[in-house]
């Protein structure tokens, strides 16, 4: 039966939650786009899977790219969570690294996300050379979380200063505390990143905690709902950096999905674009509460091991890069207390969503904008639940909150809310272009997300970008992601020890043990791997420093040797640095081992459109949009029907179930290969592939 | 005219050699004042005035201002020396030429293009030791340079692309922590390396004409931003005070006043009231006194892009030999408290003509405090940190808790990469409740940090300020909490007799040292401040007892 070969990619974004299924036995895709239910995820989850397929119980693999933790840290939902720290110690969340927000300018401002008066000293103390000075006295840790517990606290964290020396005394308290707590949810920090640096490590577990409740409690109704349905295949959640994990890792570890949607979208991006010959992409993923940018340069995504969530809130954890600012289609367009119209942070998401969604909300969002300047049809809403968008609603929302408080009429009004939600999207993009050095000019934008495609032409010629690659399917790209994405499993192991005197024979047979044990992990999943890559790396550094250079290792049938692992760290370095050091001696702080299970290669070509028939054929009718200050009658096309090879002149859109595309006035837009569409301006050439 | 997009483009490629070079000397370096610390920075300078053409977003405010004035001392002395070749890079830590104090070590490399100096790339980092009475350098009851450090002039390291190894001798031989400085020193070498790497592909990408015309461009809009400010200030002459606690040698307030004059779009800061030149280090050299001024207008003006072109609308009054513009011999170790004290002085300035442009005070001290002994066996240590404090109430809420100081960008190294560095361990790392001054909206508070020493004994250096006059409030909120320092001694407990600034306790084995820091000054009346935000406080302790 071909059904247990199917793999689905569920994407639950703030406003829709996208579902992707592959059909490995045939080679074939199906995509589907439901309303998310943000009240309970798992609610429009498995909907969305019951729109794509009846055989449930035949699913072997749903992989999952989740914003529930996003979400959680960037609005500060989180449970109410406590710590239990070192005393003398509690303030180390708070105090940061003694840091501001900005260079210049000294109005900073930081609220930490467990409280002070939640963070609970006892008398405990390890020293850095991991002698244990004051034993942990286990009556006063209980009688800490049995406080934490009398405020209402549903996680705590267990942060001991030193911890990572020796982490004795920390893991006597937690054995402790998970007796009396009666959730799981209790984290120690040395559990989560066994690492010097007490601010990060104790940030990463307390985000951590603080997710906890949330994220596991979001994956076990996932998981009733699913085998309710007598789902048996196995379901995997995307990690921030790109691979994915178990659910009951998930669960244990949920700050590693800090940005689990987001990295999907980046994954997806990376191989359509790689398909369709295009090596320096910036990804820009536009839902209903956020956009995302990421900048893929020469193929390659970045991984950064420390990400700022926002100010104060570190997570010391492998991401992709990904930056997020408050702009999507939901995004709120208001007249702030200067007079000036601004777009967001606040969002309607999807429930109430849009003023033209007719649920409740009456503030004017971008999306209503949108569908007042009559670039979206109010007869085809994207997502297919409801049957018909509210447009007289949407424009008086805009009359009333905008156009009227700045006396323009109606129509200027919701150009200017999308001219200045295109504004900040466009600083979005030089962030990670132009300020890092890359010429936008040399980058093709490629947008995702339900509202990323409507948006596409202003970017263009705003920030002088080469062209845009509409994905085949921009609405459901971060599931596509998920289905892409390779397995990944990451052990960290401290070493702490001179290179001189390493028994590295005995290292190198270690990491080989945390590779097979890692492998065994990997295999009993259920999901068809093509091959599995092992990498081990070791962090090193000259006695002295205290940042660490990643060094690639590789472990001959002999044996790893002292001067093998010598010669490795010196071509890193002089890679990293230029100019190695003399005569100082070199230090192996931890081994790293990363197991990658690659998932069989998905052939993109699948996504192709049809070769035959002619652009005439896709025609759907003309409207009335609006664009530049003026009517244009624009012709509507069926996207997916487009065949390879169509070249359309803007203004046109192309519309298709989980997006609409607007070709501003201006550009021109072409088919590939591969159902991608490719834009660019009137005035400039094809590129050799599109 | 160069196109907007390709400069915004220049803009950022440009900064991006500078950030990269701040990031390789940081990740590189072996000194946690620089690798943790970030008391670094790199940048891009003029060819022929040595002015700031693009400095990195990650090293340290002040110096910002300060390289112009050290790129200038070195082409001043390679004219003196002849000219300059290809492959030369001068080194030097002379503070009345180029700014700051002995332990900023400043490496100032020509880039050349088709023959000709296109401009200067330099990296200045704040090295671990460089001999002088004191581990660490930050001397408190010095009266010569001498007692501070060696002082090196603007000499070469590399001729033609060739290092001297005898310069490097010179060094090494003059620093307790010789390894460390060996280290710093190449992190220092390779960010140049990188610089002129990253410059050479850029000229290659865009040619060496439209570059020049984007710096050029660049300083111009920073000059125009300022002037654009500065005439919406009103006219006339506004004049504010503040004090040092004294100077380590005698213990009498030293003053820095500020008056003020705005004329249309022109400034003149006049010095003239302050203090004259004193014995121990709080003096200035008048290049450290314009980069700090340069460092205050940036804050208050944050948009203007960080360039020469910020300076030219404003004049300096400074008179010689004052507090503010010393020359050799006389000491400048404690550089960072005057500068800190410029600051204040115009903040509140600013708050008497323009409030909502304001705040309260930061805690206005660096609290340089060195730990230094020998290990059983016989190894040396020296830990040298410096420590936060709470920034002031300001227009849009309270103030930072625990920031760091107005002229860096510095944090502070991890108490667990101090401890596994040195013999000590951190019995207290908190904030100081009650610390914050009162107002509509209350300062940020102030840390305590308590030290247990673990090793036989230690001598105990500290460099502080703001132990007699406490950070201001402004537009009527309340100053924040005074520093104070608490040595243990064998009969029982101590405080310095300078208050603020201590040199030579020796601290045995188990005994500790309390440093509690400054808060932030208040913003606006306190009768203005909720209720609501009251009770929090007291909720979370950040106030407590009758003051509650």
């Amino acid at each position: 039966m071909s059904g247990l070969r199917q793999v689905i990619g569920v994407d639950v974004g703030g406003t829709f939650t996208d579902v992707f299924v592959l059909e490995e036995a045939t080679n074939s895709v199906s995509v589907a786009k439901v309303p998310s239910t943000p009240a309970d995820q798992s609610k429009g989850f498995v909907a969305g899977i019951a729109e794509v397929t009846t055989d449930i119980a035949g699913i072997a693999t749903v992989v999952h790219g989740t914003t529930v933790g996003t979400n959680a840290l960037l609005e500060r939902k989180g449970a109410p969570t406590g710590i239990i720290t070192t005393v003398g110690f509690r303030d180390v969340l708070e105090m940061r690294r003694r840091d501001r927000p900005t260079t210049w300018g000294l109005w900073g401002m930081f609220e930490p996300v467990v409280p002070r008066n939640l963070r609970l000293e006892v008398r405990e103390r390890t020293l850095a050379d991991g002698t244990v000075r004051v034993p942990v006295d286990v009556e006063e840790v209980t009688s800490a979380a049995q406080a934490l517990l009398d405020e209402g606290c549903e996680a705590v964290c267990i942060f001991f200063v030193n911890g990572y020396a020796n982490p004795q005394n920390e893991q006597a308290a937690v054995a402790a505390v998970r007796k009396l707590w009666p959730t799981p949810y209790v984290t120690a920090a040395t559990e989560i990143l066994p690492e010097i640096r007490e601010f990060e490590r104790c940030s990463t577990a307390t985000l951590n905690a603080y997710l906890q409740p949330v994220v596991a409690r979001y994956l076990d109704r996932l998981q009733t709902s699913l085998s309710e349905r007598q789902c048996s295949g196995e379901t995997l959640i995307v990690q921030s950096n790109g691979g994915v994990m178990g659910l009951h890792m998930a669960k244990r570890l949920p700050v590693r999905t800090a940005l689990s949607g987001p990295a999907a979208g980046v994954i997806a991006a990376q191989a359509i674009a790689e398909a369709a010959g295009f090596e320096n992409i910036i990804t820009c993923d536009m839902g209903g509460t956020s956009f995302d940018v990421s900048l893929i340069a020469n193929g390659t995504s970045t991984l950064a091991a420390q990400t700022q969530i926002d100010f104060g809130m570190v997570v010391r954890t492998p991401m992709i890069e990904i930056t997020t600012i408050g702009a999507g289609g939901g995004s709120i367009a208001r007249i702030d207390e200067g007079g000036l119209l601004d777009v967001g942070p606040h969002s309607a998401g999807s429930d109430p969503g849009p003023v033209a969604y007719g649920l409740g909300n009456d503030r004017p969002t971008v999306t209503d904008a949108n569908i007042v300047l009559g670039r979206i049809n109010p007869d085809r809403p994207i997502g297919g639940k409801m049957q018909q968008l509210d447009v007289d609603a949407a424009r008086d929302a805009i009359k009333q909150h905008i156009a009227q408080p700045l006396g323009i009429n109606t129509m200027q009004a919701a150009e200017a809310v999308i001219r200045v939600a295109n504004a900040k999207m466009a600083g979005a993009i030089r962030l990670v272009s132009i300020e890092r050095g890359h010429d936008p000019r040399r980058f093709a934008v490629m947008p995702f997300g339900g509202g990323g495609a409507l948006h596409t032409g202003a970017l263009l010629s705003d920030i002088g970008l080469a062209a845009a690659i509409v994905p085949r399917y921009p609405g459901v790209t971060s599931a596509l992601g998920c289905v892409v994405a390779d397995m990944r499993h990451d052990i960290v192991q401290t070493v702490n020890a001179t290179l001189d005197g390493l028994d590295a024979k005995e290292i190198g047979e270690r990491m080989l043990a945390l590779a097979s044990e890692a492998q065994n992990t990997l295999q009993r999943s259920q999901a068809a791997l093509a091959g599995i890559v092992q990498v081990f790396e070791l962090d090193m550094l000259y006695l002295g420093q205290t940042h660490t250079v990643t060094v690639p290792i590789e472990i001959p049938d002999g044996g790893l040797t002292v001067s093998a692992i010598h010669q490795a760290f010196e071509t890193a370095y002089r890679a990293a640095y230029g100019r190695l050091l003399e005569g100082i001696a070199m230090r192996v702080i931890n081994m790293r081992v990363a197991v990658i299970g690659k998932r069989p290669k998905f052939d993109l070509s699948v996504l192709a459109p049809r070769t035959s028939g002619t652009r005439q054929d896709c025609v759907l009718g003309t409207r009335r949009l609006w664009a530049n200050g003026q009517w244009h009658e624009a012709t509507i096309y069926e996207r997916l029907e487009l065949p390879a090879g169509t070249e359309i002149i803007g203004p046109v859109l192309a519309e298709q179930p989980d997006t609409t595309i607007f070709v501003d006035p201006g550009l021109k837009a072409r088919v590939d290969d591969f159902g991608n569409l490719i834009i660019k301006k009137q005035d400039s050439s094809w590129p050799i592939k599109a | 005219m160069i196109d907007p997009v390709t400069l915004a483009i220049m803009k950022g490629r440009l900064e991006q050699i500078a950030d990269e070079m701040d990031a390789t000397l940081f990740r590189s370096a072996f000194n946690p004042i620089i690798a943790e610390a970030h008391d670094a920075s790199h940048g891009l300078y003029d060819a022929i005035t040595g002015d700031t053409l693009v400095q990195g977003k990650f090293g340290l405010p002040i110096f910002v201002g300060v390289m112009a004035f050290a790129v200038k001392a070195v082409i001043d002395k390679a004219a003196r020396d002849g000219g300059l070749a290809d492959g030369d890079v001068y080194i030097f830590n002379d503070p009345y030429d180029g700014g700051t104090h002995l332990s900023d070590f400043r490496l100032v490399r020509p880039f050349f293009h088709a023959g000709e100096v296109f401009c200067y790339l330099a990296s200045v980092g704040h090295w671990h030791d460089v001999g002088g009475n004191v581990p660490g350098n930050y001397n408190p009851v010095a009266t010569e340079c001498f007692q501070e450090g060696m002082l090196i002039p603007p000499v070469k390291l590399f001729e033609r692309g060739i290092l001297r190894h005898d310069i490097v001798d010179i060094l090494l031989a003059n620093s307790r922590l010789p390894g460390s400085l060996y280290g710093d020193l190449n992190g220092q070498i390779n960010a140049l390396d990188l610089g002129a790497r990253r410059l050479g592909a850029l000229l290659k990408e865009y040619g060496d004409a439209t570059v020049a015309e984007a710096l050029a461009t660049l300083r111009d809009r920073a000059s125009q931003r300022m002037r654009a400010h500065i005439a919406e200030l009103p006219d006339g002459c506004v004049s504010a005070e503040d004090f040092l606690d004294n100077d380590g040698i005698v213990d009498e307030p030293l003053k820095i006043a500020l008056d003020l004059t705005i004329e249309a779009e022109n400034m003149v800061m006049d010095f003239s009231r302050s203090s004259p030149a004193c014995l121990g280090p709080v003096n200035i050299a008048r290049s450290t006194t314009i980069a700090a001024c340069y460092v205050a207008l940036k804050h208050v003006f944050g948009d203007v892009p960080a360039n020469a072109g910020v300076l030219e609308p404003v004049d300096f009054i400074i008179p010689e030999e004052s507090l503010l513009a010393v020359t050799a011999p006389k000491p400048v170790g404690g550089y960072t408290e005057t500068i800190l004290r410029l600051i204040d002085v115009l903040f509140q300035v600013i708050a008497k003509i323009a409030p909502n442009r304001s705040n309260g005070c930061a805690y206005g001290t660096i609290n340089a405090l060195s730990l230094a002994g020998h290990r059983s066996d016989g190894r040396r240590w020296v830990m040298f940190s410096f420590f936060g404090g709470g920034h002031g109430g300001h227009p849009n809420g309270d103030g930072l808790n625990h920031g760091n100081a107005p002229i860096s960008t510095a944090t502070i190294p991890p108490l667990e990469i101090l401890e596994a560095a040195y013999p000590v361990m951190f019995t207290q790392w908190a904030l100081r409740p009650n610390s914050g001054g009162d107002g509509k909206h209350r300062g940020g508070l102030g840390a305590i940090y308590e030290i247990e020493l673990l090793e036989e004994q230690a001598d105990v250096f500290l460099f502080g300020e703001r132990g007699k006059f406490a950070p201001p409030g402004v537009a009527g909120g309340k100053p924040g909490a005074k520093n104070t320092f608490i040595f243990e001694t064998e009969t029982g407990q101590d405080t310095p007799p300078f208050v603020s600034k201590m040199v030579g306790i020796t601290l045995a084995r188990g005994q500790k040292v309390r440093l509690e820091t400054p808060g932030g000054g208040g913003y606006g009346p306190p009768v203005e401040r909720s209720q609501a935000a009251r009770d929090r406080d007291v909720e979370l302790g950040y106030v407590t007892g009758p003051t509650a």
